[in-house]
């Protein structure tokens, strides 16, 4: 299960519908291990495309060597599809290198850049094998440390 | 040359979960074979194609010293001792 925070969740969507039609990517970092999504950090997606998102190689090292100092990893990653359903696609599957990450899927494709429902959902992807997980929304960011 | 090289969760069961392991060699390439000796089975995952025609895999990155090796002359890129080479998966992917 994904547990995350109401403001973080929102974070994730409003990036995605502001990059609508591209596809939106980024990282929530957490302490090593705690499985806690705390720090929001929006990527750019360097790909600047519908139907395909990559890390600049030289954000994705300072994003690393940011998280290497404070001794956190990358507990979600996040981006959104902008045309189809919010699943991991073959080339998602075939691309997914961080087995202890939650990859979180938007999909924008009902209402672009307005407001609206947007289908916000996790999975672990490791090996190959896709698993859907519950996320469960909580109020704040201190909810995530007392319900663990 | 004794250089340090960074090594990305994924990669780490070939290291036995060590984060960075020592490296020995005067480029890229050299390095990678000298991990390969240590490490069996993680060239296959860096390099993609023979040894010969080999070149790094296109969801790979590796830095030398903060360098995007994409940019230095890639598996020829000259390291020196006390170099650090980072190996980073891409994140990726998409709706395509």
């Amino acid at each position: 299960m994904l547990r995350i925070d109401e403001e973080t969740r929102d974070a994730i969507v409003a990036h995605a519908r502001r990059d609508h039609p591209d596809e939106a990517c980024g990282v929530v970092a957490g302490p090593e291990g705690s499985d806690r999504p705390e720090r929001f950090i929006a990527m750019v997606n360097a790909a600047s495309s519908p139907t395909f998102y990559e890390f600049d190689p030289t954000d994705l090292l300072r994003l690393y060597r940011d998280m290497d100092d404070r001794g956190e990893e990358p507990v979600v990653v996040y981006h959104s599809h902008t045309a189809t359903e919010a699943y991991p696609s073959r080339t998602d599957i075939g691309l997914a290198q961080e087995p202890n990450a939650h990859y979180v899927l938007v999909s924008t494709r009902e209402h672009g850049n307005s407001e609206g429902p947007v289908e916000f959902r996790s999975y672990r992807i490791v090996d190959g094998e896709v698993t859907e997980e519950e996320v469960d929304v909580v109020a704040t960011r201190e909810d995530l440390r007392s319900q663990a | 040359m004794a250089v340090e090289v960074r090594i990305p969760t994924i990669l780490r069961t070939y290291t036995d979960g060590e984060k960075a392991v020592p490296g020995e060699g005067s480029t890229l390439s050299e390095v990678i074979d000298h991990l390969e000796s240590n490490h069996p089975g993680i060239k296959e995952r860096l390099i993609d194609g023979s040894d010969a025609e080999g070149d790094l895999r296109r969801f790979v990155n590796v830095y030398v010293n903060d360098e995007d090796v994409r940019f230095t002359g890639g598996l020829q890129t000259a390291v020196k001792d006390g170099d650090q080479v980072v190996v980073l998966p891409a994140v990726a992917g998409g709706a395509r």
